[in-house]
């Protein structure tokens, strides 16, 4: 059976009725999953059909994302002016037709450590906001993923949407794979330079079980500059920021990267987007 | 997954309707119900683009959208894009290009070049590598399909 609710509080009650229906967004992992025999469903929820959960709004400084808002709407336009660094994210997922197609539910329903959303998500301390059969609950992101591709997410409860923090300071997203187009990272980061509270977040992904935040390296930048701006950020504190962010990850070797490397490519790129962020 | 499910879908402009199997995924529905042969099948797994239409005037890839998705939707083929007996500019510029060898991966290069120069009006040789990076061909080497693409923003 394939159901399409067109609103959440209908979509909830079917999973309700059939707990067994699995939920479908952009099906980018989800069918790829099917159509290799890795997948059978016996029922489907495609969120398709309802339209609150393809828009975004911007209320108080808050940004709000609805689950299954494509990428291809994030990339550029007004959300990219508003959230840069997720931008730069999502023109790294896939290609355009994956773009076209792909959501931020579905990064966070398959839960990967090299989801390309995932530590924009961290790094911004991002909200997740769950439908459940008795109304609503709302979850940090760092508790919502558990471990590589499980999460928090309890059966009937469906994703509705994502709220960030709108800010005015640097935010970059840098990730390193095997050539340039439709690649999976080998190691992925994002760095958000908040200068009003004066802290720079910093969140690494493919480098640990689930999306890792460099607390000790962002706790010893903020001791070693005025993060009011980011004027006395040297070369010198950039390397050595790398090179703490790269002790902080915990990669692993498999068919894609060595461990040795990933920590190698980490500590790199997140010396970069301090300079970066320096220079901005 | 076995109860039949009807579906209403607009291709290349005309409205269209079966009863499918909830798993049909749309491009089973256009090859198998609709005989629009043309939208190829290269991997089943959104990895190589020969099977991309646009959806709503968008490129996707029709192997990994069921049929059901596009209920009420608008698809179109690369069957839909000539005018009477005269073939879309894009096409007119692949043929003038050498842009295919085998054809396989055309169609779909030729549906997703047509979305990236909606998107990007005058695009660099390089927004034209990039914006075709879901889409394979084993012939080409790519480069007469770029030039194609290019060939076609300058002249229309
Ligand atoms: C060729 C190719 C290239 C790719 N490249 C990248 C890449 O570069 N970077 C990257 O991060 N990913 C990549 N992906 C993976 C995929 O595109 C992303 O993970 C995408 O964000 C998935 O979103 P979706 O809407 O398609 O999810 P779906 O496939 O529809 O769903 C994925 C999972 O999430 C669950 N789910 C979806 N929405 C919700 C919701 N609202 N509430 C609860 N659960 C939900 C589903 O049940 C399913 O388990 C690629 C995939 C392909 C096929
Ligand atoms: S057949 Fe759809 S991407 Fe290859
Ligand atoms: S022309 Fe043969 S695959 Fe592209």
């Amino acid at each position: 059976m394939i159901y399409s609710p067109k609103s959440i509080s209908n979509a909830v009650q079917i999973l309700q009725d059939d707990p067994d229906a699995q939920i479908l967004s952009g099906g980018t992992d989800f069918m790829v999953e099917v159509n290799f025999g890795h997948r059978a469903p016996t029922s489907v929820l495609s969120l398709r059909a309802i339209k609150e959960l393809c828009t975004w709004s911007q209320q108080d400084g808050v940004i709000r994302i609805g689950s299954a808002l494509p990428y291809a709407q994030m990339e550029t336009g007004p959300l990219a002016k508003l959230l840069p660094a997720l931008a730069q994210a999502a023109r790294t997922v896939g290609s355009p037709q994956i773009r076209a197609a792909g959501t931020l539910g579905g990064n966070l329903g398959t839960s990967s450590p090299a989801g390309d959303s995932l530590p924009v998500l961290y790094a911004l301390d991002a909200t997740i906001i769950i439908a459940t059969a008795t109304g609503e609950r709302r979850m940090a992101v760092k508790d919502f993923m558990v471990g590589p591709k499980r999460n928090a997410l309890s059966k009937g409860e469906i994703i509705t949407a994502v709220e960030l923090p709108a800010s005015t300071g640097y935010q970059g997203y840098s990730k390193v794979g095997v050539r340039n187009a439709m690649v999976i990272s080998i190691a992925s980061a994002c760095l958000v330079h908040n200068p009003i509270d004066r802290s720079v977040r910093l969140a690494m992904g493919t480098v640990g079980p689930t999306i890792i935040r460099a607390s000790a390296a962002e706790k010893w930048l903020g001791e070693e500059c005025d993060l009011a701006s980011a004027s006395s950020i040297t070369p010198a504190i950039c390397a050595e920021f790398g090179r703490r962010c790269g002790d902080e990850s915990q990669p692993i070797t498999d068919h894609r990267s060595t461990a040795e490397y990933r920590r190698h490519a980490v500590s790199v790129i997140t010396s970069r987007l301090l300079e970066r962020c320096a220079a901005s | 997954m076995s109860q039949m499910i009807k579906v209403a879908i607009t291709v290349n402009g005309q409205h269209t309707t079966a009863m499918v199997e909830p798993r049909t995924l749309l491009v089973q529905y256009l090859r198998d119900n609709l005989n629009l042969t043309a939208t190829n099948v290269g991997c089943d797994t959104s990895s190589c683009g020969a099977c991309t239409v646009h959806l709503n005037g968008e490129a996707v890839k029709s192997c990994t959208i069921l049929a059901v998705q596009a209920d009420g939707e608008n698809v179109t083929t690369v069957e839909g894009l000539a005018n009477g007996n005269e073939m879309h500019p894009m096409q007119q510029a692949f043929m003038a290009n050498h842009g295919l060898q085998c054809g396989y991966c055309t169609p779909g290069m030729v549906m997703a070049a047509i979305s990236l120069v909606k998107d990007i009006p005058n695009p660099t040789e390089e927004d034209v590598r990039i914006g075709l990076e879901g889409n394979l061909c084993r012939c080409t080497g790519y480069h007469n399909i770029v030039q194609s693409v290019l060939a076609y923003a300058e002249g229309k």
